[in-house]
């Protein structure tokens, strides 16, 4: 199987998209990003729907794309198979047609095309009552399966999901995640994913790529992502804290409060803080180089296994502790906490 | 309720009750009119059944016509913006705000037996279109064709074109996507289309007495007898023209969902 290269350069509205990436075959990407970062565009230019402005698509040594009229490669000849955002079944056909459609168009007969498309239905696990359903019958959990089965039928060189869970309600997200999770690890080709959830990410890719005004911020895996998110958004995304700042000999100054850093970076830096690296104290700590304030507590967020808690003050900041320490601090909103935080925890990039 | 009131200012009223009443006083003095006893053997006539076959017949053939031209040129229409789609899509409605009289002397000066395209016919072909069905069926094209082309363009204009997208990434070439997706999803609107421009065909008269003359049993349609039968026999007329209504009733019921939509 081969891997996919692209390079897309192209004007969407007025966002200038300017992104470079390669998909092994047997691997998969997720892109993630805010909306109108051009993450579907990306597809899209993949799919041969959208006809690059420069830059060059490749499917090992087959160029699908180099930006010219004579280089396009139009959808229907690219073997690119595609679970599009809502899934676009075809309204008019039954489950069962719609997979067979793709099998119809390669030439294959109508009986064998039904064949393969109800053994791909089954496989994807469609009741077989629902077989013959119109789309419009169908759940957002069958419809996906059913969009799955149909990209997956045409024994495509590259699979493309856009948002595939988007449609799908929270309830039956979980397992069709790890059905998604199977069927993509039993697909040789490079497999490049959109998503919306990180939750999605972590449970489907290899490597993420983070778009962001059509461009590329951050590539890697996602623990990376994590320990060194590189953008206010991916902070978010992962739920890391995430100031800007200026850094000058070792103190990035954030809304006029000092913080002290390992790093000699300097000038404009982006400083990311792991919510559990963040200590709570009830009396003012001695000792040791810290960055130490009071804060008011402006909330407590209980999650399965710790207590967010939300912090006020100069630097306004998330905490991550035990429901043990909550007890022992008298942690309560509208409360004061000080705060101390090693200066080897904080990550500090330039931006 | 005040918020009817500002929906409907009773100041209104009066002008809207007048304007209900001029669309309903006709319909009720030809219903009041009709010689119902005699209606039957008044539509027996020779004269009447040639009238309505004729009708039918070229009705349906100029609706298969614009059927068969137009959906191209609608398909056509809706594939761009630029100045020409706007120039031809100007040039297609023309009959639909023209006077069909009009319509009807520049169709004889097309292909009559003197006109550009209608000379050279009959001197090579032998064929003379005036006061033949042929003449008939393309006065009413003529007249019909806008009526479904734009219908039928506004269809495609409105079709999610992400499933056509996505029938491409299946492996289906433009001729297979429009086969299998595009008219399955645009048949609603073909229907109305066909309907609307087969009701303005059966009711085509200025093009058609123009362009294809008045000869009975040839090119005499019914709306042409109805005009031909009410200075000799009235009831008949009025007759004629009650099936005429009703044919119209029943198209309007048909498109009931599309243009009244609850």
């Amino acid at each position: 199987m081969n891997g996919l290269a692209v390079q897309i350069r192209m004007q969407r509205g007025a966002l200038p998209l300017d992104v470079a990436f390669e998909v092994a075959a047997g691997e998969t990407v997720v892109v993630v990003g805010p909306n109108g970062a051009g993450k579907s565009s990306c597809l899209l230019a993949i799919a041969g729907l959208l006809p690059l402005e420069a830059g060059r698509i490749a499917l090992g040594a087959r160029c699908l794309d180099d930006g010219s009229k004579r280089g396009f490669v139009p959808a229907e000849r690219r073997d690119v198979g595609v679970v599009f955002q809502g899934h676009l079944l075809l309204p008019h056909l039954s489950a069962l047609d719609n997979v067979a459609y793709g099998l119809r168009a390669r030439g294959h007969a109508r009986r064998a095309a039904r064949e393969t498309a109800s053994s791909w239905l089954e496989r994807v696990g469609l009741g077989a009552e629902l077989v013959d359903a119109r789309p419009a019958a169908l759940s957002g959990g069958q419809s996906q399966r059913v969009a799955l089965a149909r990209a997956l039928a045409i024994d495509p060189a590259v699979l493309l999901l856009d948002e595939p869970m988007a449609a799908v309600d929270a309830s039956g997200r979980l397992a069709l995640r790890r059905e998604l999770r199977e069927h993509l690890a039993s697909f040789a080709g490079p497999r490049l994913l959109v998503a919306h959830d990180l939750a999605d990410a972590f449970a489907l890719a290899d490597r993420v790529l983070v778009l962001e005004e059509g461009r590329l911020v951050q590539a890697g895996p996602i623990d990376e992502l994590v320990a060194r998110p590189r953008s206010r958004y991916v902070a978010d995304l992962v739920g890391v804290n995430c100031f800007r700042g200026v850094a000058h000999a070792g103190v990035v100054t954030v809304a006029g409060a000092p913080l002290r850093v390992a790093s000699n970076l300097e000038g404009e830096v982006l400083v990311t803080l792991h919510p559990r690296a963040v200590s709570l104290f009830r009396q003012q700590p001695a000792g040791s180089p810290r960055n130490v304030w009071a804060a008011p507590i402006e909330a407590l967020e209980p999650t399965l296994e710790r207590v967010r808690v939300r912090l006020g003050g100069p630097i306004p900041l998330v905490a991550e502790v035990t429901h043990s320490a909550v007890d022992e601090l008298r942690l309560e909103g509208g409360g004061e906490v000080f705060v101390a935080i090693k200066a080897t925890e904080l990550n500090v990039t330039q931006c | 309720m005040p918020a009817r009131n500002r929906d409907f200012p009773t100041a209104l009223a009066v002008p809207a009750l007048v304007a209900v009443a001029f669309f309903l006083l006709p319909l009720i003095g030809l219903l009041a009119r009709v010689p119902w006893s005699r209606a039957v053997d008044l539509l027996a006539t020779r004269e009447v059944l040639d009238a309505l076959l004729l009708s039918l017949r070229c009705s349906l053939a100029a609706t298969v016509l614009s059927l068969v031209l137009g959906l191209p040129l609608a398909v056509w229409l809706s594939s761009g913006t630029s100045r020409t789609h706007a120039l031809v899509r100007a040039l297609v409605t023309l009959p639909m705000v023209l006077p069909p009289v009009v319509g009807g002397v520049a169709l004889l000066l097309a292909f009559g037996r003197r006109g550009v395209v209608g000379a050279p016919l009959g001197e090579w072909f032998g064929i003379a279109l005036p006061f033949h069905p042929a003449a008939v069926v393309l006065a009413e094209a003529y007249i019909a064709m806008p009526f479904f082309v734009l219908t039928v363009e506004a269809g495609l204009r409105a079709l999610d074109r992400r499933y056509l997208d996505a029938a491409a990434t299946l492996g289906a070439g433009p001729w297979r996507v429009f086969r299998t997706v595009t008219l399955p999803l645009l048949a609603p609107s073909l229907r109305a289309g066909l309907l609307i421009a087969w009701a303005r065909a059966l009711g085509e008269f200025g093009a058609t007495i123009t362009f294809a003359g008045n000869l009975a049993g040839s090119t005499r349609s019914m709306p042409l007898a109805v005009f031909d039968a009410f200075e000799r026999s009235p009831d008949a007329a009025i007759v004629l023209s009650l099936v005429l209504v009703v044919v119209s009733a029943a198209v309007l019921f048909s498109l009931r969902r599309r243009w009244f939509p609850a």
